[in-house]
């Protein structure tokens, strides 16, 4: 059969290559999983238990429904975020359909788009299907991966359209302060750039509070703001996310929406309004354990010679190895049968380091950096 | 968080962590969490350190009974008093006093289940204070100690996802 060009020309996730290695083992301690060990807090489950025995099976409004809305809308108050239910909150089957409602939504063909890297590896097919251009914006960890000014003129993000930003970051673990997407903002500002932030992991923060680019001065008005339940409350297989964002693109987002997903699967629906309801203290039980397990993977990380920056967000390391990224991860495999991912597989600035994600139980870390500093020994 | 509570917490989910483990958890130094443990210690915060076991899988295995403990109280002799003598005996592996239908809930340990029977025929039952007793043998442990007794690794997730 004749496959148009897009999906042709679409690269493969280089996470493949990778999965495909460790799938071929049975003995593997993976540190190469992006999501929670955690299952969703059991009340979640309950209530998407009792949405299915009453019987609601049904579509629900296109754009989610209302009770979960205001309660999406209520929650973001903690991020200083305010957002009209009715009209500026989208809900969708999982933030990376709202991701790619916004380029779509967003992003004319030609269009050129700035992304930071490393950076979740969605975005770039995601401009790409949507008919825009990437513009790299390389980030470094000297910056402790934070995007500035700087790297923002350097990489000639003033003559693009959209910047993508993703803080919390995957697969840095990196977070930026209210000081540093201030800089962001008014290079946004000064420049007319639209901006989408994808804050999924918003919850997962060390130390410091979420802080979101949509909170500066003129940049509510210019920036749609994805989030959603996979993370913050291990719902990942539930497929449930949302955007937030100015009522005009909200809409846009929602016309797409309505002619591919319609609306969201129902059931994820009821269990996200118990998690917003009653589930808070789940999600800072788990915040609790992921920054425990933090603390000892950077701390073994540096004890080994691999330099890690200390991550602020998320549930990743990000380590140096020095040297070729593949090369480690796949002789790591062999030798030790630990799976992590190479940092270039994030794109640039992400050479020269790994993926190591610490949503695993702490017996395993212990374990898996064990073995890791042994091979780093033997190397 | 102060840091005696971080401690706790960690040794809480497990006894066995070693300090520089622990250390690096809580981000303290080592010297610092071992005076929190000291200090949690000498405090009668923490009291032992103990396994949580599943009898069940051990050979002949322990009999496990709650057990519910009516009292009569008089002018000279409080739940105090009580507790005090029944937390003596060894079998007894955990006291509450608790609100409700009746006043201890005992959580008794032995060999077999004439064991258990005899202990509370013999040694509690005739205590003055007690007016009755109600044995419950535990026929099966599902969670313990915050731990559920299952087989362990269900993780289903891929080994490698974004």
């Amino acid at each position: 059969m004749r496959l148009s060009d897009r999906a042709r020309t679409l690269p493969e996730s280089g996470i493949r290559k990778f999965f495909e290695l460790a799938e071929a083992r049975d003995d593997v301690i993976s540190l190469g999983v992006g999501e929670p060990d955690f299952s969703a807090p059991w009340a979640a489950r309950t209530a998407a238990i009792d949405s299915l025995e009453r019987g609601k099976t049904s579509y629900t409004a296109n754009r989610g429904m209302a009770a979960l809305r205001e309660r999406i809308a209520a929650h973001h108050e903690r991020y200083d975020q305010s957002y009209e239910p009715e009209s500026e909150v989208l809900v969708t089957t999982g933030a990376s359909e709202a991701v790619d409602l916004a380029f779509r939504a967003l992003v004319d063909p030609g269009d050129t788009v700035a992304v930071h890297e490393p950076t979740y590896i969605s975005y770039g097919p995601g401009i790409e299907l949507a008919g825009g251009e990437q513009l790299t914006v390389p980030t470094r960890a000297a910056d402790d991966f934070a995007l500035t000014r700087e790297s923002l003129e350097a990489a000639g993000a003033a003559d693009a359209d959209l910047l993508v930003l993703c803080y919390p970051n995957n697969p840095t673990g990196a977070t930026m302060t209210d000081e540093q997407l201030a800089e962001v903002a008014a290079f946004c500002r000064d420049n007319d750039l639209r901006v989408v932030a994808d804050e999924i992991y918003a919850a997962l923060t060390y130390g410091t509070d979420h802080a979101s680019i949509a909170t500066q001065p003129g940049m509510r008005e210019r920036t749609v703001v994805v989030n959603g339940f996979s993370k913050a409350y291990a719902m990942t297989g539930l497929r449930l996310g949302y955007a937030l964002g100015p009522a005009e693109a909200i809409d846009a987002m929602n016309r797409i929406h309505q002619y591919t997903m319609l609306s969201a699967p129902t059931t994820p629906q009821y269990a996200a309004i118990e998690a917003l309801d009653r589930c808070d203290d789940e999600v800072t039980e788990m915040v609790e354990e992921y920054n425990r397990r933090r603390r000892l993977v950077v701390s073994r990380f540096n004890e080994m010679g691999l330099d890690t920056f200390e991550p602020g967000g998320a549930f990743y390391a990000f380590p140096e190895c020095g040297g070729d990224d593949e090369a480690f991860a796949e002789e790591l495999l062999d030798a030790q049968g630990v799976a992590v991912v190479p940092g270039s597989v994030f794109g640039e600035g992400g050479e020269g380091h790994l993926r190591v994600s610490y949503a695993t139980s702490m017996r395993e870390l212990k374990e898996a950096t064990d073995r890791i500093a042994a091979f780093v020994e033997s190397r | 968080m102060d840091a005696e509570r971080e401690v706790l917490d960690v040794l809480a989910r497990n006894a066995r962590e070693d300090i520089d483990d622990i250390a690096a958890q809580t981000g303290l130094d080592a010297a610092a969490v071992a005076d929190a443990i000291d200090a949690l210690e000498a405090d009668n915060v923490v009291h032992g350190y103990q396994a949580v076991v599943d009898w069940d899988r051990v050979e002949e295995g322990k009999i496990r009974a709650v057990v519910e403990i009516n009292v009569e109280l008089d002018r000279e002799t409080g739940y105090e008093q009580v507790a005090d003598r029944i937390a003596k005996f060894p079998a007894v592996d955990a006291l509450h006093l608790v609100s409700g239908d009746y006043d201890f809930a005992v959580e008794v340990l032995g060999e077999t289940m004439q064991d258990v029977s005899e202990f509370i025929s013999e040694q509690v039952a005739p205590m003055p204070e007690v007016t009755q007793t109600v044995t419950h043998y535990i026929m099966e442990t599902y969670k313990d100690g915050g731990i559920r007794f299952e087989d362990g690794d269900d993780d289903d997730r891929l080994s490698v996802s974004p």
